[in-house]
């Protein structure tokens, strides 16, 4: 099957430092992904390039056999970049929830604003997608009043709105108490079996192990090893791999 | 103490009338005043962001000058000064230009604030979902800037009321001025410049209240 996300040549560098540097990969739709590796190692602007948040300094990024940020030879403003960046729900580690909104309006605003729902629909459309991550309980209810796991849901549903053909999860765990983990986990683990296609940075590893398909450990800027996720992290074949593996227990 | 208060009822109809025009002026001399503040600020904020250099670097220096500068002497420049170039200007418009310009430099470091305290996230999420960079900032950064400034604005707008007194030395009849022909008629300053204080108080009390309200 031909591939959803096809990423080549990618690099990224903040003046003389180079944080990317020529990452290739290719996600086939219903693929997970999860991206491990030490801090620094480049995992986060590799997903942040994906979506343009980050714009790469090279390299060619295609979504459905559609290139990213390039149009006619040159590059996207941010503006142009909307309907693409829409095609990929993003979740991030801070949550990023809109304060002035409530829940359901986080979840309803950019249906409305971006694909023109009508505000009974975009409604309905918020509660369907709040249902997918259990929050349909505090749907009236401010972020600033939920923990943080139940905000990371909301985020997840947010992202879901817009029907992205790819969820990218930037550490959404890495912000949480341990307690917390689990639920937010466990959402993502749904939407997996669901079918959907995403890409994970994440530090928990048994969660990676469990729940991709594959693994691409990163470090200094480039995959050291990739492979079907048990292989990697239970038999690594690379040093720098078995020792970022020993490092952290899982 | 009798004499002290009796003036006051024995007056309140002559320094009724004079004291409420006063106030209506105080109240138009300020809203004008920081009506042009906000477009003022906001021109600098703007300007302080622009890509050319030119003009971030005026925006700056206009702030770090304005900022030393006393409201008095820049009302006696536009309004004794400026004639001499064959600039003139009426007293009030003099004094709501003086005080706009002084008070530009501090709306708009106050917007500039409450602009850098919306994180970089909050955008960052706004574009992910597929906003376009102005309806980010219309419908996610604009109103939370909005509920962080408006505290801050709200004790700027006082400051700037109480600072319009100052408007009396180039003949403004706003409520000083007033108070000080009324001392010199009556010859009963205590009295009168008491009333004058009530009535700035009476103005800025219930913007100093709901500034309150809102910084809780």
């Amino acid at each position: 099957m031909d591939a959803l996300l096809r990423v080549t040549g990618l690099r990224k560098a903040y003046g003389p430092v180079e944080v990317l540097k020529g990452i290739d990969l290719s996600v086939r739709p219903g693929e997970k992904i999860a991206l491990i590796g030490p801090s620094g190692s480049g995992k986060s602007t590799c997903l942040r390039c994906l979506n343009f948040l980050e714009k790469p300094s090279a390299g060619q990024i295609f979504l459905d056999e559609e290139e990213i940020g390039v149009r006619n030879g040159r590059p996207m403003s941010d503006r142009e970049l909307a309907p693409q960046r829409s095609e990929m729900g993003m979740v991030f580690q801070l949550f990023n929830l809109w304060p002035h909104l409530t829940v359901t309006e986080n979840v309803a605003i950019a249906a409305r604003k971006v694909r023109g729902l009508p505000a009974k629909e975009a409604r309905e459309l918020a509660l369907e997608m709040l249902a997918k991550v259990h929050m349909t309980h505090r749907a009236d209810a401010s972020p600033a009043e939920l923990s943080g796991g139940q905000q990371q849901r909301v985020a997840i549903a947010r992202a879901l709105s817009q029907k992205p053909k790819l969820m990218l999860f930037d550490e959404p765990t890495s912000a949480l108490d341990p307690e917390l983990v689990h639920e937010v986990l466990k959402v993502i683990e749904e939407l997996a079996a669901e079918g959907r296609t995403m890409l994970i940075v994440t530090h928990e590893i048994a969660f990676a192990r469990d729940v991709a398909d594959r693994v691409l450990f990163l470090d200094g800027g480039v995959i050291v090893e990739e492979g079907p996720a048990r292989n990697v992290i239970s038999h690594p074949r690379e040093p720098r791999t078995q020792s970022f593996l020993k490092q952290i227990r899982h | 103490m009798n004499s002290f208060f009796q003036p006051f009822f024995e007056y309140a109809n002559e320094w009724a009338p004079q004291l409420g025009e006063a106030m209506v002026n105080t109240a138009l001399l300020s809203v004008s005043g920081f009506a042009l503040s906000l477009v003022f600020g906001l021109l600098l904020l703007l300007a302080q962001g622009s890509d050319y250099a030119l003009i971030s670097r005026f925006a700056k220096l206009y702030i770090t000058v304005v900022r030393g500068v006393p409201l008095l002497a820049v009302l006696f420049l536009i309004y004794f000064g400026l004639p001499g170039i064959g600039i003139t200007f009426d007293a009030f418009p003099a004094a709501v230009l003086g005080l706009s310009l002084c008070f530009a430099a501090q709306v708009g470091e106050v917007l500039r604030a409450g602009l850098k305290a919306v994180p970089n996230g909050q955008r960052e999420a706004a574009l992910s979902v597929g906003f376009t960079p102005s309806q980010s900032f219309a419908y996610i950064v604009l109103p939370q800037v909005l509920r962080i400034v408006l505290s801050p604005m709200l004790v700027t707008f006082v400051s700037l009321l109480k600072d319009s007194s100052l408007a009396s030395l180039i003949t403004v009849d706003e409520l000083v001025l007033t108070g000080r022909a009324m001392a010199t008629e009556y010859f009963l300053p205590l009295q009168i410049y008491i009333a004058v204080g009530l009535c700035y108080f009476v103005i800025a009390w219930p913007f100093s209240l709901l500034s309150r309200r809102l910084a809780r």
